[in-house]
């Protein structure tokens, strides 16, 4: 009986993850930069969606028919936007999103120069006695 | 004039958050919108075989609505579309369902489409960027795609934006 049941279950197994693991690697990779758009915080190889299983399924298809990984990233991103990419690119719409953590880093640099230049050390004031008094101990 | 800063800094703060947190995240503009609508030849969901590719429409302006009946919204929007396909033909893709299932679905809710095509293994619905059913495209004479919109239709979208577009083009001519 167990023999059986392991025999399905590497048939299985075998299926599932097809028969060539450099393929399955590269699929895995580019599934891991791209977002599911059903479950928006996960990419294509986290989510279980039905759409996220089709559309690695049509990254294996056209992986296997020759296609680069920037092929099927100009795939998605033609059909999708590029909401579709896990990474952001870089461009004049994006702007805002890349610069805008280095603007705020620059503006509280900016903030604690300001505090720490105006802070000032007093400096401590003697009375005449005082003086008196230092210049007798110094003597 | 320091303390001037604290109070600007955090009325900034609201108002980017109030604007933000409004958008809805599912609203992912779509770079289909201007581009010729993807061609498709599919069977239709009533005659399975024939088939029917968006090239018949050409000339027309028209409305591609993705529905399921395995979909809620879809039955949400359901007289909406029915409505609108009083004013312009609406071409029903099927998106990944049964037949066994879709059909007795309009038989029950109405068909008010044209026709549908039947899309079983979603393949139309990935060129078509569809994540989220139901759809709806409104495309030109020239088989352009004009708008997308994602989610269920409502009154006020067909109201504003599809009516007036649709005659908008169609005057176009």
């Amino acid at each position: 009986m167990a023999r059986i049941l392991v025999f399905f279950l590497v048939i299985l197994s075998v299926k599932a993850f097809g028969q060539d693991p450099d393929l399955d690697k590269r699929v895995a990779a580019l599934a891991t930069e791209l977002r599911c758009l059903v479950c928006q915080n996960q990419t294509l190889a986290d989510s279980n969606a039905p759409l996220a299983v089709d559309l690695r399924n049509q990254i294996r298809e056209q992986m296997k028919a020759g296609k680069s990984e920037r092929d099927v990233i100009d795939f998605m991103v033609a059909r999708y936007g590029d909401f579709v990419l896990y990474r952001p690119p870089f461009k004049a719409s994006t702007l805002a999103l890349w610069a805008s953590p280095f603007l705020i880093l620059l503006g509280g640099v900016w903030l604690l120069a300001r505090r720490i230049r105006g802070r000032r050390i007093e400096e401590p004031q003697l009375s005449q006695e005082e003086r008196a008094r230092a210049a007798k101990l110094l003597e | 004039m320091k303390k001037i800063w604290l109070p600007l800094g955090f009325i900034a703060l609201v108002l980017l958050l109030a604007v933000g947190l409004q958008l809805n995240p599912r609203e992912v503009p779509s770079p289909l919108v201007g581009k010729p609508a993807p061609p498709f030849e599919l069977p239709l969901l009533h005659a399975p075989d024939k088939r029917f590719s968006q090239k018949e429409m050409l000339g027309k302006v028209w409305v591609l609505n993705v529905w399921a009946s395995w979909c809620p919204p879809c039955l949400a929007e359901h007289p909406i579309v029915t409505e609108l396909s009083k004013k312009v033909p609406v071409v029903g893709l099927n998106y990944k369902d049964a037949r066994e299932d879709a059909l007795p679905w309009l038989k029950r809710n109405g068909d008010p489409y044209q026709l549908s095509v039947y899309d079983a293994a979603g393949r139309i619905g990935i060129e078509y960027g569809v994540y989220g059913v139901p759809e709806t495209y409104v495309i030109d004479q020239r088989g352009v795609i004009r708008y997308k919109h994602i989610g269920p239709l409502t009154p006020q979208v067909r109201e504003k934006k599809l009516e007036p577009l649709v005659r908008e083009l169609q005057a176009r001519g």
